[in-house]
């Protein structure tokens, strides 16, 4: 029997390794796919009981900060939201049952506190509890007060400031807005309600056809591969025919041979359709890139809340590569879908001279002593256009405001630059189908000689135009932010 | 010759010493706001009480194997730091059953030095175990836990009769084995390539086979049917020396469990819930779930010592369900880490290896099995539970051999380690007494 036995204990010692097999496999191995796993909430339960950071805006209004509940081992921090719903956009929410999103999702670690495992075991040692550190965003509190105001006014829609010379993201806003301390009662809810979808952030997730605003980036791509100059005329006609369909001006008015300026100011269809066509495919496309399309912009939000902006077939991004009828991109239409925060990047970039920097919500994080332990340090994304191109841009740009479409952005005293679009949206499920419905838009940036602020604006489901719903809102928000500086 | 396996016994309680020393004091320095100052007290009581039975097994067992008690006092100890960790209360009652099971232990000893009378009473007990087993679905005295009948009460007595069954049916079975096993042998005749045990002989073994069956459906207990059934084929295998057997028993065992398990709601439940735990996360795939998500939390070192969430702060919703009894080795993986779990089977392995030591070191046929059998069932038990827990497979409710919370539990391992010892001085003195001092201790 005694041969048996040994055999018995042989198999006991596969069975027992087996069990190490196993344990080593969940509390390593797969230990970190575990922890992302939606049913887990345990690292939410742990980070509940610390002491999140503060969001605050660029004035120091609190944003959002923890409140504690409770009291020793059973202490625990909850969320709250004082500004209720005029920053549930970007700044997200973070609760054990529902998650983080958005700027609360993106900036956890800092939120949380979380520092090498060398740090937290002295931390430890000295008896401290783990503390989350405060972030200083960039917002504008009236800036965004203003722009959700002004949205709430005119439809759903999105509006986006941006420091051209930094990056700093002033106003992040969209509408429908929704109050993040309502969330731990009322997600599911949020969620479901598909029309207005509250918690959708048209700003960075929004994607809609820019209309002529993108007239901006052929006439960049134009001028900056020496496709054009400023003097360079094309003959505009009424229609054109391109691909066998008609491609129309407003009311199918006739220009003759126009140069830039003219083109813009007046968003001559037929003259940008003939640009992109000169310009090319393969060109067109470097400058989307260069102007940050076709990618996910790289502001600090989590990408999943994030939208590429570019020409979409079946929600796949197309390439240069690609069968596209060039000259109806170079107008906006096409199946080209945008989000407003890419329209604003384009706007930020031809105000800082060309050159493109990472837009960015944060801009300090301060330590539970108050220190600031690090800071926003601008960077550029690309160059998209050099300096030479921009000016020329932008006074093509003033034109629009001063004398063209986007009158209504003018502001007293300031010179303007910008450009309007109102892309047709007919049958629009999302508008309730009617033949009616456009996307208006807004983009620019003022003071145009030294500016200080780039804005998109836009408004979705609206029978209105651009100049007549958007750019007020870009007018109202600039000079926000100017009486600020 | 006596003292010195002893005195090896003496040697190895002091590393438990320390090691419950340890636990205690990061424990009480961890939870010091929470936890009375007289915990510390209870490891001083948790040694005096090593230190008595040491005494009372240098004077009954002086030959006994020196290891088996300072490893199941390592994983006493180890048990009670953990439910200390979890409630002050349950490891009061823990420490309570501890002594209690001493007592058991002790009087096992003491009244049952020749243990060949149990062979006498085979059926008896082979009875008693089954009614044992019966037990809990008698009305008015059985008890439903999670849709299966594990437990009884009677009066101000509540115990888990299937810890106490396993001893009965391990002896039955080691006395009848001893009997047949010849003429299992011998009687055999091969049928299509494949060795059958005499058809005469074969009926007391289908009727292991069908009381296994019959707990999968009446008693609804997984575990437990996996853990008996398992038990009696190491000792089949053991004393027949024949694999074919322990493959036909397998295959029946799968065939019936796969027939049960598509047919009794319970059983099915069970089964579904190890395959697709997130099929119903917040639901019955819960438990299992948890219990991962609390290894994963774990990592190689753990977290320490009362680190771990067992309920949603603020409220007394369970985190990881059943923490003190059938999940307690998720909480020790969450807080000792890898290493620490590594540590625990480890010492499983090290009580096998030491009850199958005594079982080839036995002489005659009835020791020799019943160490066999007795190491078995425990080894198994921690296999179920663990396996359960780690979801090798489907997660039942057997606790965990000396460090689970429960009475039952812990004074029928007593028992068994008991038993254990008791062969294991006959053997020793027997293999030492002829050959005097030339004997090896504890090769």
């Amino acid at each position: 029997m005694n041969r048996q036995i040994v055999k018995l204990f042989g198999l006991i010692v596969a069975l027992f390794a087996v069990l190490v097999g196993f344990t080593s496999y969940w509390s390593v191995f797969d230990a970190k796919a575990l922890k992302e796993k939606e049913a887990n909430k345990r690292p939410l339960l742990e980070q509940q009981q610390i002491k999140r950071g503060r969001i605050l805006a660029a004035d120091g209004t609190v944003l959002a900060r923890s409140v504690a509940k409770g009291s020793g081992a059973s202490r625990r921090y909850v969320r709250r939201y004082p500004q209720a719903a005029l920053y549930g956009h970007p700044i997200g929410y973070s609760f054990v049952r529902q998650g983080n999103s958005e700027f609360e999702k993106f900036h956890d670690d800092e939120l949380i506190g979380s520092e090498s495992e060398f740090g937290s075991i002295l931390d430890e040692l000295r008896g401290r509890r783990q503390e989350g550190d405060d972030i200083v965003t960039n917002i504008e509190p009236e800036a965004q007060r203003v722009a959700l105001a002004d949205l709430e006014a005119a439809g759903f829609g999105a509006v986006v400031a941006i420091e051209p010379s930094s990056g700093r993201v002033r106003v992040l806003a969209s509408n429908p807005p929704y109050d993040p301390n309502r969330v731990p009662l009322e997600l599911s809810k949020l969620n479901e309600n598909e029309v207005e979808s509250p918690l959708f952030d048209r700003a960075t997730q929004g994607q809609y056809p820019p209309g002529s605003t993108f007239k901006v980036v052929t006439a960049a791509a134009g001028l900056d591969s020496d496709a054009i100059t400023p003097e360079t005329t094309i003959d505009a006609p009424g229609e054109l025919d391109v691909q066998g369909q008609p491609l129309q001006n407003d009311f199918t008015e006739s220009f003759g041979p126009i140069s830039l300026d003219t083109a813009l100011t007046n968003s001559v269809n037929t003259w940008f359709a003939q640009l992109g066509e000169r310009v090319g495919e393969g060109t067109l496309f470097e400058y989307m890139d260069r102007f940050g399309f076709n990618s996910t912009p790289s502001i600090d939000l989590p990408e999943d809340q994030v939208y590429a902006s570019g020409i979409f077939e079946a929600g796949k991004l197309l390439g240069p590569d690609d069968p596209i009828d060039i000259a109806r991109v170079a107008i906006g239409q096409e199946r080209l879908a945008v989000t407003p925060l890419q329209m604003a990047e384009v706007a930020a970039a031809v105000a800082n001279g060309g050159s493109l920097m990472k837009p960015q919500i944060w801009s300090r994080v301060v330590d539970p002593d108050g220190r600031v332990t690090r800071r926003l340090e601008p960077t550029e994304y690309s160059r998209a256009i050099d300096e030479q191109t921009a000016a020329e841009l932008t006074a093509a740009m003033e034109g629009v405001v001063s004398e063209g479409t986007g009158t209504n952005a003018a502001i007293p005293g300031v010179a303007v630059a910008g450009k309007t679009g109102t892309a047709e949206t007919p049958f629009n499920d999302a508008c309730g189908g009617g033949t009616e419905e456009n996307q208006a838009w807004f983009i620019g940036f003022a003071p145009a000689d030294e500016p200080k602020i780039a804005i998109a604006a836009t408004v979705e489901c609206t029978t209105a135009f651009g100049n007549d719903v958007a750019a007020p809102i870009f007018r109202d928000v600039a000079e926000t932010i100017l009486a600020d500086e | 010759m006596r003292s010195a396996a002893r005195n090896r016994e003496l040697l190895a309680l002091i590393p438990v010493a320390l090691l419950l020393s340890a636990g205690f004091a990061a424990v009480f320095a961890q939870e010091n706001a929470r936890l009375g100052n007289l915990s510390l007290v209870y490891g001083a009581y948790f040694l005096a009480v090593c230190l008595a039975t040491h005494v009372f097994l240098r004077l009954r067992l002086p030959n006994a194997d020196p290891y088996l008690f300072p490893l199941v006092a390592l994983l006493t100890a180890f048990g009670l730091v953990m439910i200390y960790r979890i409630d002050e209360g349950l490891a009061r009652d823990q420490a309570n059953w501890f002594v209690l099971g001493l007592v058991l232990f002790a009087l096992t000893i003491q009244f049952l030095r020749d243990y060949d009378v149990l062979e006498r009473y085979r059926y008896t007990i082979a009875v008693a175990g089954l009614l044992l087993l019966l037990a809990p679905r008698l009305p008015g005295i059985g008890q439903q836990v999670n849709g299966a009948y594990l437990g009884v009460k009677i009066g101000p007595l509540a115990f888990q009769p299937a810890e106490f069954s396993k001893i009965c049916i391990v002896v039955f079975l080691a006395s009848y084995l001893r009997e047949h096993r010849e003429v299992l042998v011998v009687g055999a005749r091969r049928v299509l390539g494949v060795t059958l045990p005499p058809l005469k002989h074969l009926g007391p073994l289908l009727v292991v086979w069908g009381a296994s069956m019959f707990m999968l459906v009446f008693i609804r207990d997984l575990g437990s049917s996996l853990m008996f059934f398992a038990a009696f084929l190491a000792l089949l295998y053991v004393a027949t020396g024949r694999f074919s057997f322990v493959a036909i028993g397998m295959a029946l065992f799968l065939l019936g469990a796969w027939f049960f398990a598509s047919t009794v709601p319970h059983v099915h439940d069970r089964v579904e819930v190890w395959l697709t735990p997130y099929h119903d996360p917040t639901g019955s795939g819960y438990q299992i779930l948890q219990s991962i998500f609390a290894q994963a939390d774990g990592g190689l070192f753990g977290k320490g010592f009362g680190q771990a969430l067992i309920t949603i702060p603020g409220t007394h919703a369970a985190l990881l369900p059943a923490a003190q009894t059938d999940t307690i080795y998720a909480l020790i993986v969450n807080e000792l880490g890898l290493f620490g779990a590594c540590a625990l089977v480890l010492i499983y392995l090290l009580i096998a290896a030491r009850g199958f030591k005594i079982a080839l070191l036995a002489d005659d046929g009835f020791s020799k099995l019943l160490a066999t059998g007795l190491t078995a069932v425990f080894a198994i038990q921690a296999f179920v539970i663990i396996g359960g827990v780690t979801r090798v497979i489907p997660l039942t409710g057997v606790t965990l051999p000396f460090i689970s919370y429960g009475g039952s539990s812990i004074v029928a391992n007593f028992v068994l380690l008991a038993l254990l010892l008791l062969i294991s001085d006959r053997a020793r003195r027997e293999a030492a007494e002829p050959r005097g001092a030339f004997a090896m201790e504890g090769a």
